[in-house]
């Protein structure tokens, strides 16, 4: 009988350094990985297929759900495309409070990476300090749209309702503690030595493959191609703002690592922007029919309130085409692909989701290297099971 | 406006017979092809280092059961291409029939086609010829059917038990 030289080993879907509920198939040859597979769909709830059977504002909730981490971020993609399938320009102030919020959520999300990620690798203390700030984000989040996480604040054509009177205190206070809090996380890992042994030229991509592998965000940038959609195809007011494109050099979990760094410095900077220079007018865009009015005028005006039953109630009609907006999450570009067929419901909505393209290149990533690097690859990867299965 | 310029220069040149026609809808650039030539574009795409079109952003389907756009065929399949370099986006569309949906893999020229056409099949049942691996990625094993099939129940639990045996299964109207 031929000696078998590989042992095959399951890791997940309940490993506590797999974020969630993603299985590793790993083929190991003493502790060197020869081959990976890994297997998704555990977290699989059809949110597709939900969106696509609802209305178009009542499809905002499920997009909270897929990166529970960034809800922000897909609020704003899905509210992005369904304002450009229906022709919606939406006023000066909600573009500069999305992008305040969209930031933070970018702050929010990378803050539970840094924490979890370096959980991994063995220092417990990140994951202390980057929770007990991120309350700060939620607490914004919360007196926004009154939830700490499934916000759904950001709506089809503005927002939910108007930024809260306090909003202003609390991000000013935010932006002003910060940037200490980031100086602290980085005292604790950017010149550790075990955290540099453990991530430097570990999970290595280079730019060709990184774009091979249809990578984006962090991923891509970690590799030193300087793509960011932000700046390259700018969407809700992002051409206005001032801020640096962070790129790593070698591809690696240390790049990426040190790029989130700076991307979280280079978030408070578009958001002091966003709240110094925020305008006044309305919350919410004005087109009959299709946004729904403001409370106050549903109470008060006949039409408003007409317009409101029927929006509830039977929602808008969308033309026949399809629209695809991309923005840059946390993770990636996340795309919303919208088709409408001429009726009150999606024909389609493809959700292009980051998390799900950016762990396909994980055998990329690990094959060759020691089985105790696998864990470092997923967590510098940066994914979110929900949005990965959706 | 240059960079679409230069694509559609580059399509109607090299592939005129296989377009079929152009769509511009809301400012997006797509082109719908001919299902035959969509490797072959794809291909010309990668080795032309002028335009630069090197991402494959993601494989989207469609499905237009019961809609008078199901006869140019059932099934759409969306290519979404960008161009790092000139920051530009189009779309690559095409139609496939609804009893045989067959199109040739782009996995020989991307590595990320593996994951966006496996879902493509689990979810819609589109066939991948050459694909090495075309396994169902994100339903469990014992699911029968492609979920985002229009004709797809939208309420109905599988396997069923002898306690769900009768539920009338609800389609999405």
């Amino acid at each position: 009988m031929a000696e078998s030289k590989t042992i095959t080993l399951n890791m997940g879907p309940q490993h506590p350094a797999t974020h969630g509920v993603l299985r590793v198939e790993l083929e190991l040859e003493g502790e060197t990985v020869v081959k990976v597979r890994p297997i998704v769909g555990y977290l699989h709830t059809g949110i597709e297929k939900t969106m696509e059977s609802k209305l178009y504002y009542k499809a905002i909730p499920e997009t909270d759900r897929m990166d529970y981490l960034a809800p922000m971020s897909n609020n704003l993609g899905y509210c992005l495309a369904v304002e450009k399938l229906m022709e919606i320009e939406v006023p000066e102030k909600v573009k500069w409070a999305r992008v305040c919020l969209a930031e933070l959520t970018r702050l929010n999300s990378h803050l539970v990476w840094l924490g979890t990620h370096a959980l991994d690798l063995g220092a417990l203390s990140p994951v202390l300090y980057t929770f007990r700030d991120r309350e700060m984000i939620l607490d914004i989040y919360e007196a926004c749209g009154g939830q700490r996480m499934m916000t759904s604040y950001i709506r089809i054509g503005g927002l939910a309702h108007d930024l809260p009177l306090d909003f202003d205190k609390k991000v000013r206070h935010l932006l002003k503690v910060f940037p200490e809090k980031i100086k602290e996380y980085e005292t604790l890992l950017t010149e550790n030595q075990i955290f540099i042994n453990r991530t430097r030229n570990v999970a290595v991509i280079s730019a060709e493959d990184a774009i091979n592998w249809s990578l984006t965000g962090p991923m891509l940038r970690g590799s030193g191609v300087k793509h960011d959609l932000r700046k390259a195809n700018p969407y809700s007011g992002y051409e206005n703002f001032d801020f640096e494109i962070p790129i790593g050099e070698n591809g690696d979990a240390y790049d990426r690592y040190k790029l989130r760094m700076e991307e979280m410095r280079q978030s408070l900077r578009i958001a002091r922007q966003a709240i110094d220079g925020m305008p006044e007018g309305p919350y919410r865009a004005h087109v009959p029919g299709v946004v729904l009015p403001p409370k106050e005028d549903v109470l008060h005006k006949m039409e408003s309130m007409i317009f409101h039953f029927k929006i509830i109630t039977e929602g808008f009609k969308a033309p026949c085409g399809s629209v695809y907006q991309a923005i840059e999450s946390p993770k990636g570009e996340i795309g919303f692909y919208i088709v409408g067929d001429g009726s009150n419901r999606p024909r389609r909505i493809r959700v292009r989701p980051p998390s799900f393209v950016n762990i396909a290149c994980l055998p990329a990533l690990c094959e060759g290297g020691m089985v105790s690097d696998v864990v470092c690859a997923i967590g510098s990867v940066d994914i979110v099971l929900g949005e990965v299965d959706r | 406006m240059e960079f679409e310029q230069e694509i559609r220069e580059f399509i109607n040149g090299r592939f005129g017979e296989n377009v079929i026609t152009e769509d511009n809808f809301r400012n997006q650039l797509s082109f719908i092809v001919k299902p035959a030539a969509v490797y072959d574009i794809c291909q010309a795409l990668l080795e032309d280092d002028r335009l630069d079109v090197k991402l494959l952003a993601d494989i989207t389907m469609v499905d237009w059961l019961d809609h008078e756009e199901e006869k140019k065929g059932r099934f759409e399949l969306v290519y979404n291409l960008y161009s790092l370099k000139h920051k530009g986006r189009f779309f690559l569309k095409t139609r496939l029939p609804g009893d045989k949906p067959e199109i040739k893999s782009l996995t020989p020229l991307w590595n990320g086609a593996n994951w966006l056409e496996r879902e493509a099949y689990d979810m819609m049942g589109i066939i991948f010829t050459g694909h090495p691996d075309l396994t169902k990625i994100l339903t469990t094993d014992d699911l029968e059917g492609h979920p985002l099939r229009r004709d797809f129940p939208l309420t109905w639990e599988q396997p069923q038990f002898s306690w769900n045996k009768d539920d009338p299964p609800e389609v999405i109207k």
